[in-house]
């Protein structure tokens, strides 16, 4: 059986491996929730990494549709060729431009398929990809053919909570919400992207870090993709572990503190 | 298996389903999780719950089944004979861990200590129920493991090892800003559309193609039109503030819901009646008012006006002149109110409070005639009824 550990760029957490083993190995769509910047989706592309397969990105827009992901048929191209007489037209299948879930089905191995932010489009958009997901087959209506997944491929669908997904949708997925690491996840996932990192400056900046998230009025917390460029920011500018400790004992300001927060109102709190 | 745990979650209100039941079990059957309790959990956790509303109870009630731990009235513990309890005790503590407890003090000072607990987590808990360790044999078998744990699985698990995951309880804050149920109301709301083709050419416009292809001797000839947009254009005016507050949730969720559906969206706020001012933000109201005059000369009359108001208050707050709570309004509310629908032929008012009881409130009737019988309760139906009325012009 195929499992998933995390990878050496990416710690998963012992409740996120199970989480993507049991959806791997009962060949459900995995839906992934969590604050902004915990790595939903980074998740895919290590899930692909780590079982070594071709990974394939849908990623959604506020005009997606289901269909798209399907196939589109092209009447327009097909109606200038016949004006061509170009010989092409008389198989319509040469017209069919096939989706990134017709692509993920008909693979000879096992892919990954990231569905990567599904609640930006309509509100319908997931009801009308039901039987997709669950029989992992659709029919194409212009060729007549049923399309039917070769290897049920590992999708990944990630939200983030703009809009309500419906019932039905979610009875059709396993669901795992990413919640923000905890301390000594949050040092591990550090020492990957720096491995060679002083502990101090680790301890005065993830000190400092979490500072600035329990603060109360902030807007935007800063996640782990923040603290990730805030480190790089802070060895590109030599900042050492003191001028930290200074700054939390008041006597300076955060430096870079653009990369940790993005808005306005929240940069004047911490200031 | 483990079918009680389901039908609990099922009673505690997490909507699970035969399906991910099944599920469940096909992944145990897989070897999927290790045999662990953790692993069970983060197992069952991912199958179970749909939303992260539900991971905070979900919590809470697989740290209540998987401690077999039973729901007990608190009067039915602190009842129990002391001599009950301490032959337990005797026989599920070994003489050393005796010796532990006698060194905290003897063991009815203990009991006492215990009833005191039991009394401290009934004030945690809501609703009044308590949830008490039933480890081994008796109900407070549980104790036997852990001298020092009286805490109850609250701090610290028979196994003594660190606090449990489920017990942490780390999606506590999840469920209380949880998110508000706006899919149906925006399903009522989305039959409100105006189509009308405006903008970039997207679309094949297969008629005028076929009609040109034909023209042009059978040369392809293709038309484009612009796609189809729902430019319905809303005026939401929100009564605010009084007896309104009881609303507030219900009213929130309606204007998150119209802020989704509709592209152009105004909305302005009044106090029990319309008189001569609203106001856009509420905490500014006597500082930024908009006169009402100025909204007839800002919006045209395409604009489909929805009232949301409990519309109870004293009747001369609608009739008199003068007759405002808040401030000296020069003409009668019932005069603004027969000005907007008079400007606005699309209109429609939403009311909070339920059909059944408008009745009883006489302003309600009153507004409701001036509305000519335009008022809806705000409910999914009533937001369809609301919708329909508000496609069809009063003129």
């Amino acid at each position: 059986m195929i499992k998933f550990q995390g990878t050496s760029e990416y710690i998963a957490s012992n409740d996120l491996s199970v989480a993507v083993n049991a959806a791997i190995t009962l060949e459900k769509p995995l839906l992934i929730k969590g604050e902004p910047g915990t790595g939903k989706t980074l998740l895919a592309h290590e899930i692909a990494k780590a079982l070594n397969k071709p990974l394939y990105t849908w990623h959604i827009k506020s005009t997606t549709t289901a269909q798209q992901g399907l196939y589109e048929y092209d009447a327009v191209s097909r109606l200038r060729d016949s004006q061509l007489g170009n010989n092409k037209v008389d198989n319509i299948a040469n017209y069919i431009n096939k989706g990134k879930l017709w692509q993920a089905f008909e693979a000879d191995e096992r892919v990954v398929l990231l569905i990567d932010e599904i609640d930006k489009a309509d509100i319908e958009f997931p009801n009308d990809l039901l039987l997709e997901l669950d029989k992992m087959q659709f029919f194409c209506y212009e060729t007549g053919e049923e399309i039917i997944a070769k290897h049920r491929p590992i999708i990944i669908i990630t939200s983030n909570n703009e809009k309500e997904l419906p019932d039905a949708f979610l009875r059709r997925c396993f669901f795992h919400y990413i919640s923000f690491p905890d301390r000594e996840t949050l040092k591990e996932i550090v020492a990957v992207h720096y491995p060679n990192l002083e502990e101090e400056l680790v301890e005065s900046a993830m000190k400092l870090f979490y500072a600035i998230r329990s603060e109360r009025n902030i807007k935007k917390k800063p996640s782990t993709s923040e603290l990730i460029d805030w480190i790089k920011l802070l060895l590109v500018g030599k900042i050492n572990a003191q001028e930290l400790d200074d700054v939390m004992a008041g006597k300076a300001g955060t430096p870079y503190l653009g990369a940790l927060l993005k808005n306005e109102h929240d940069k004047a709190i911490i200031r | 298996m483990f079918l009680d745990f389901f039908i609990l979650l099922k009673a505690k209100g997490i909507p699970v389903t035969l399906r991910e039941y099944l599920d469940l079990l096909a992944a145990l059957d897989a070897n999927v999780a290790e045999y662990n309790v953790d692993d069970f959990y983060f197992l069952s956790r991912t199958v179970l719950v749909k939303n992260e509303e539900h991971l905070d109870l979900y919590d809470q009630v697989f740290g209540v089944y998987f401690k077999g731990i039973e729901q007990i009235q608190s009067s039915d513990i602190l009842n129990i004979p002391d001599e009950w309890l301490r032959k337990n005790g005797e026989r599920l503590f070994s003489r050393e861990e005796l010796e532990k407890i006698k060194s905290q003090g003897d063991l009815e000072s203990l009991l006492d200590r215990m009833a005191e607990l039991l009394k401290e987590q009934k004030e945690r808990h809501q609703g009044g129920n308590k949830w008490i360790g039933t480890g081994g044999t008796s109900p407070f078998g549980a104790y036997g493991y852990n001298p020092e744990g009286f805490r109850i699985g609250q701090e610290e698990s028979r196994h003594r090892r660190a606090i449990k995951v489920w017990d942490k309880r780390s999606f506590k804050d999840l469920s209380q800003d949880e998110e508000l149920e706006t899919r149906n109301m925006k399903m009522a709301l989305r039959k409100l559309r105006v189509l009308s083709r405006e903008g970039k050419n997207e679309e094949i416009d297969l008629d005028k193609t076929i009609r040109s292809t034909a023209k042009n001797s059978g040369m392809l000839e293709i038309e484009m039109v612009p796609s189809k947009k729902n430019i319905v254009k809303v005026l939401l005016l929100f009564d605010i503030g009084g007896s309104m507050d009881d609303h507030i949730e219900l009213c929130s969720q309606l204007f998150s819901a119209a802020k989704y559906e509709f592209k152009h969206l105004e909305f302005y706020y009044f106090h029990n009646c319309l008189y001569e001012n609203v106001w856009k933000q509420n905490e500014r109201r006597w500082e930024e008012k908009t006169p009402t005059e100025s909204i007839f000369n800002t919006y045209n009359e395409d604009y489909r006006v929805i009232f949301v108001g409990d519309a109870s208050m004293s009747p001369y707050e609608i009739i008199a002149p003068s007759g405002s709570v808040e401030h000296y309004n020069e003409e009668a509310g019932q005069v603004w109110l027969q000005r907007m629908i008079e400007h606005f032929p699309y209109f429609a008012w939403l009311n909070p409070v339920a059909k059944s009881e408008w009745k009883y409130t006489q302003s309600i009737g009153m507004i409701q005639k001036i509305m000519k019988e335009r008022m809806f309760p705000l409910t999914i139906k009533g937001i369809e009824e609301a919708v329909d009325s508000l496609r069809k012009k009063t003129k």
